[in-house]
């Protein structure tokens, strides 16, 4: 009798199943899209490894992507090091970070233990404008205003500035990336109990000694979570380093000297007509390859951090 | 003890003067952002509100000859025209100084004019065009007459004509509504964003149509039907991770897949608006999700209680009420859609685009990726344009946030 039911309940709503199975599927989508991701990339890149050793893209000094017009051309094969875009990218996100954790963790510090209601419902959204400002907005600001200013402003203390110095970039970057630590890093102060404040301003602390001493302390590894997802972000960044930062694969450890990046490696190398299976495009998935797994790295790291710091006081 | 006491106090003081000097550091720290942002939108409007109108050109056309539009000569017209308004300029190299006073398209605009209007036919009317940028640019005061003359953009024969223009009263400045209403231009007076406009218009209605019912069908299922295991952890970790990742990747991905793979249409809004959607998918999930979450059990229980399925509580109750929290979220989703610009220029809607595109296969561009291009352009009237562009787009982001803002606040339950 039982077994008639279900049965039963089964054949009069055959939808039902569907529904959850296309429900089911449509979950199941973003697997596919990580999926696609890593499989169209590792793809291309293995193709660009038949012609490029790894040892040359991973250590080479020189970057220098051409496609040969002739077959016999010198220098027809183009050099594929990648270490100069790599440490392009690690200075143009570190002036960035050098700007953007200190500022941004400061002013989460204030929102969170400072700031009036008032206030804090005022500035919030306004920090959180910065955030929704698209990129390209940044690179043209960053290319029209910052970098001739920071430019000037170098010829008068007597030093040389590139055009598109890396100091421009990065500086904009990082205010670009300041709400993502100040929001991020305000919503873990929060979460640190009030039971900590009141037993260190109780102790005859003041507010400043209970925040450094105590709060961030408390709140540190998601602080720390909030700037690896902002590292994670600023490596990312492409539009910024595109308008602002230009081509030239510089080796140098020099704000002041013009840099490019891997995003902005990847646009140039894929923007404009070229045959699909040349090298150069080809080693714009190799790029695009090294940028994913860098990313996900950090930003795996960094949700962990922050989940199971959120548990620890719930 | 009287000097054990000052000490203290003098240590107290210290305390005192450090905290004061903290709180002023996150003061600062907060005013720095603040002014950042601020010269940045004061520098863009007070670039772009030059490209908001331009200068126009009085001219006397003689169409007394003419009865039908087929009997106008328009470029020869207005070459007439202009050289009879400065009867004394001979020489030919000096005419084609004076051709430079006019936009390229001047012919063009003629034809427009008599189509709107036959009746000018048959007569000597006067009518306005569109002056070149160069002449734009002296009008709003962007031309240092006092500089020499191999320095400036304007020859001093030029300034001359402009300056006998403005005494005539033949030199007008108008609202720019070409901006507005016509495509890219390779010359900067003519240039507009319309095109731009309506690519992004399109990638984005392709987003929203994959993007959100997909993104509130993952939500439906990570929340109300499957059963907290490993699988559904590990789409959610999934899930996360994705919207992390570098908008970039996407377009190699759609690069790769999408037009390699699939051979879709390159440069065209379908592509984009799919490359689009991939990326707001774990936005909107995510977003859906807390909307579910928001929902009362007591809503659940109370359907299921009186005999509907799950299926049914699920789409009849608790979608209904999740459902305002879903849409602002993907608002906010398609506003991040609509400034994104690496992913669309890999996939090759980087092109130069003078038409407005019909369908979603047509070449398209997208206003972030125009104003890219116009920012790399050298020409200096490119980057008024350029400004003006941004703050077209800054309104539209403004705008939808206010719409999920008020979304929210209207539907706001609580239980």
């Amino acid at each position: 009798m039982a077994q008639s039911d279900i049965t039963f309940a089964g054949r009069k709503r055959p939808m039902e199943k569907l529904v959850k199975l296309a429900l089911f599927l449509a979950s199941v989508l973003a697997i596919f899209v990580t999926l696609g991701i890593v499989l169209s990339m590792v793809f291309e890149t293995w193709q660009f490894f038949q012609r490029v050793s790894v040892r040359e893209f991973l250590f080479g000094l020189e970057w220098s992507p051409q496609t040969a017009i002739r077959a016999d051309q010198v220098g027809s094969s183009g050099s594929f090091g990648a270490v100069p875009l790599i440490t392009g990218t690690l200075l143009i996100s570190g002036i960035a970070m050098i700007v953007a954790a200190p500022i941004g963790l400061i002013s989460a510090i204030y929102l969170a233990e400072y700031a009036s209601k008032r206030v804090r419902g005022w500035v919030k959204p306004l920090l959180e404008m910065l955030a929704g400002i698209p990129s390209v907005v940044y690179g043209f600001f960053a290319a029209l205003v910052v970098a001739p200013f920071i430019r000037m402003t170098g010829g008068q203390l007597g030093l040389e500035v590139a055009s598109e110095s890396a100091l421009a970039a990065g500086l904009v970057m990082g205010v670009m990336i300041i709400p993502l630590i100040s929001s991020l890093s305000d919503d873990v102060l929060n979460a640190v109990p009030n039971s900590l404040r009141e037993a260190s301003l109780g102790m005859g602390a003041t507010q400043a000694e209970t925040i450094k001493r105590v709060i961030v302390p408390a709140a540190f590894p998601g602080i720390a979570g909030s700037f690896l997802l902002a590292a994670s972000a600023a490596i990312g960044e492409t539009m910024i380093v595109v308008m602002a930062a230009g081509l030239a694969a510089n080796l140098t450890a020099n704000p002041l000297e013009a840099v490019t990046t891997v995003t902005a490696q990847i646009v140039a190398l894929l923007t404009g007509d070229q045959e699909f299976d040349s090298a150069k495009t080809l080693s714009a998935f190799a790029l695009g390859l090294l940028l994913f797994t860098t990313t996900l790295i950090l930003n795996m790291i960094a949700m962990r951090i922050v989940n199971t710091y959120r548990e620890q006081y719930d | 003890m009287i000097e054990l006491f000052t000490t203290a106090e003098k240590h107290l003081r210290k305390r005192h003067r450090s905290e004061w000097r903290f709180r002023w550091l996150g003061r600062l720290a907060i005013l720095f952002s603040l002014g950042f942002l601020l010269i940045m939108l004061v520098s863009i409007t007070s670039l772009g509100k030059g490209a908001l109108s331009r200068a126009e050109i009085a001219l006397e056309v003689d169409l007394s000859g003419a009865e039908t539009l087929e009997d106008v000569n328009p470029k020869k017209s207005v070459r007439t025209a202009l050289f009879a308004t400065f009867p004394e300029v001979t020489d030919r190299s000096e005419r084609r100084d004076l051709l430079g006073l006019l936009s390229a398209d001047s012919s063009y605009e003629l034809v427009r004019q008599i189509k709107n209007n036959p009746a000018l036919l048959g007569e000597t009317p006067t009518l306005w065009f569109t002056a070149s940028d160069n002449i734009d640019l002296y009008t709003k005061g962007e031309v240092d007459i006092s500089l020499p003359e191999d320095r400036r953009r304007l020859k001093d024969n030029t300034v001359g004509w402009v300056q006998t223009l403005e005494s005539r009263d033949a030199l007008r400045k108008v609202f720019n509504t070409a901006f507005f209403t016509s495509g890219d231009s390779r010359e900067p007076e003519l240039a507009g964003i319309f095109s731009a406009l309506v690519g992004s218009i399109l990638s984005l209605t392709v987003c929203f149509a994959l993007s959100f019912p997909l993104g509130i069908m993952a939500a439906l299922y990570l929340e109300e039907f499957s059963s907290k295991s490993r699988w559904s952890d590990f789409i959610e970790v999934n899930i996360n991770n994705l919207a992390a990742v570098p908008s970039i990747v996407f377009g190699l991905l759609g690069m790769a897949i999408f037009l390699n793979t699939f051979g879709l249409p390159r440069s065209s809004p379908l592509v984009g608006g799919m490359v689009l959607a991939l990326m707001t998918l774990p936005t909107i999930i995510i977003a859906s999700r807390a909307a579910l979450r928001s929902v009362p059990p007591s809503i659940r229980e109370a359907a299921l209680g009186v005999g509907a399925t799950r299926v049914q509580t699920t789409f009849h109750h608790v979608l209904p009420l999740a459902m305002p929290g879903m849409l602002t979220g993907a608002i906010v989703g398609m506003a991040r859609a609509l400034g994104e610009t690496a992913p669309l220029i890999m996939i090759g809607m980087v092109a130069f685009i003078v038409d407005v595109p019909k369908g979603l296969t047509d070449a398209a561009t997208s206003l972030p990726v125009q104003i890219f291009l116009w920012a790399d352009s050298s020409e200096r009237a490119f980057l008024e344009k350029t400004a003006a562009a941004i703050m077209v787009l800054l309104a539209l982001l403004v705008v939808m946030n206010i719409v999920a803002i008020v979304l929210r606040k209207k539907f706001e339950h609580r239980y």
